[in-house]
């Protein structure tokens, strides 16, 4: 089973994760920009942030095998900081490099008039760069967010067939789905989604344009939830078709339309044989 | 070390790639918030393939013909692979020691590709012997073959302190009852030569 989790934050991972989404079959990932669990208070922390998802950490996950790339953008939550917000004035720099994916994660945290600014300008900047965009919808009142969302969208240069919805759940999958965007689920522990109800809103909806990720992050998750779906399914019923559809040509589609994904790890790894995540002298 | 080419880039690549040298020579630091020769680093890899990437960038920065300041914004706000150009790009680009810090930035990272190509002809000639010891001893930390040091048996030879630190390093590595990498052998035979 090859994987491609679409949406998950390895910069909170440790090289044991990426070990086990190895062995799991993870492949490939695309870890989106967003909040790091405690507020920033200046665009420079944005910058370094930004850095090392370009830097540090497709590095880190190369030595594992896996192909890292990642999404730019000032994420909801913080938009409403006066203190951030120019960020969205220096993100052009970060939107036009090798391995930027997407704009994202945007969307709606609280929905306050400074996150609908936020989401116009960064779907007009997706469309500017000739990129898809990662949206999220959000955690509270998450059927208005994703109408609202949704209204966003439309009124945007960015076609839905270019937008990724993510976070959805059995109250927000026909509207996302009627609307003609892209369709994520995040595979929880607790909240979000879990693997039986996936399989079921997999049975359901079909596979087309569903994607599954883990969203693991420095919360309590899991970065093989991945795996664990792709496991039910064919326990369900799904055939090996279906479930590479779902967990590698889907994500591989979505995030191609920005003419920026590379697969073949080994064409980006390391000359060196590097063993600098292990510290030296191992 | 052979230095990857542009030579065999396919038809559309190669035509994108001798536009964006031709803007670089032309308008080197103008142009709105980004020159368009940054941009053209940046895209670089996915116009030109992750085989070409690197070469092409150099390319562009030998056309750009940055200064001190250019170039160390393009090294700052890139990414890793634009790093690593900016850096294989530095002794046709800068005759003095200006770039240093840029080395030293590199030097600090753990990302082997940084180290294996701060470590290369413009340290060989510019860093100062104390930088130049632990860089060399940071490669044999990290794994990166000392193949990658420009002049190694040049600088190293006589080198009583960087001898001094080899052998310390090798007595840690045999109380942990760890192997000495061979590496650091070779170092140590160029440091025990007489001037």
């Amino acid at each position: 089973m090859r994987i491609f989790d679409p949406h998950i934050h390895m910069t909170s991972r440790t090289t044991d994760d990426y070990e086990a989404m190895r062995a799991a079959g993870v492949r490939a990932v695309v870890e989106p920009a967003f909040w790091l669990g405690q507020p920033r208070t200046a665009p420079a922390t944005f910058r370094d942030y930004f850095d090392s998802l370009l830097g540090w950490e497709p590095f880190r996950a190369a030595q594992y095998g896996i192909a890292h790339h990642c999404t730019i953008a000032l994420n909801p939550k913080e938009a409403n900081d006066p203190r951030c917000l120019p960020v969205l004035d220096e993100l052009p720099r970060w939107l036009v490099k090798d391995r930027v994916v997407a704009v994202g994660e945007i969307g709606y945290d609280a929905m306050t008039p400074a996150e609908d600014k936020a989401l116009a300008a960064q779907l007009q900047l997706a469309a500017d760069h000739g990129l898809p965009a990662l949206v999220h919808t959000p955690h509270r009142d998450k059927l208005a967010g994703l109408r609202r969302t949704l209204d966003a969208v439309r009124e945007s240069a960015l076609g839905t067939e270019r937008v990724l919805l993510d976070h959805l759940n059995e109250t927000t999958v026909e509207e996302a789905k009627d609307s003609g965007c892209w369709l994520g689920f995040s595979v929880y522990p607790d909240t979000k989604m879990d693997e039986a109800r996936m399989v079921a809103l997999l049975k359901a909806y079909g596979p087309e344009r569903v994607l599954v990720n883990s969203a693991a992050d420095w919360g309590r998750s899991d970065p093989l939830k991945t795996r664990k779906v792709g496991d039910l399914m064919l326990a369900e019923g799904f055939s090996e078709d279906d479930v590479d559809r779902v967990l590698w040509r889907n994500p591989v589609e979505f995030y191609g339309m920005s003419g920026r994904l590379v697969l073949d790890v080994a064409a980006t790894a390391p000359t060196h044989e590097g063993n600098s995540v292990l510290r030296g002298g191992e | 070390m052979s230095r990857p080419t542009t030579d065999d880039l396919p038809g559309a690549a190669r035509a994108w790639l001798d536009q964006a040298l031709a803007e670089a020579a032309a308008r080197p630091n103008s142009q709105g918030p980004i020159s368009v020769w940054e941009l053209r680093l940046a895209e670089a890899g996915r116009r030109c393939g992750p085989a070409h990437a690197e070469a092409a960038r150099i390319r562009i920065l030998a056309a750009a013909r940055p200064d001190a300041t250019a170039l160390a914004r393009v090294y700052f706000q890139g990414t890793a692979e634009e790093r690593l150009a900016v850096l294989r790009a530095l002794p046709d680009l800068v005759p003095g020691p200006d770039a240093l810090p840029l080395v030293e930035d590199a030097l600090r990272t753990n990302d082997t590709r940084l180290l294996a190509a701060a470590v290369g002809p413009y340290a060989a000639r510019h860093l100062d012997r104390h930088g130049w010891r632990h860089a060399v001893l940071k490669c044999l930390f990290t794994g990166v073959p000392v193949d990658a040091v420009a002049d190694l048996a040049e600088r190293a030879r006589g080198d009583g302190e960087l001898a001094r630190m080899l052998r310390d390093y090798a007595a840690e590595r045999t109380a942990a009852g760890r192997a000495v990498p061979e590496d650091l052998h070779r170092v140590l035979h160029h440091a025990d030569q007489e001037v």
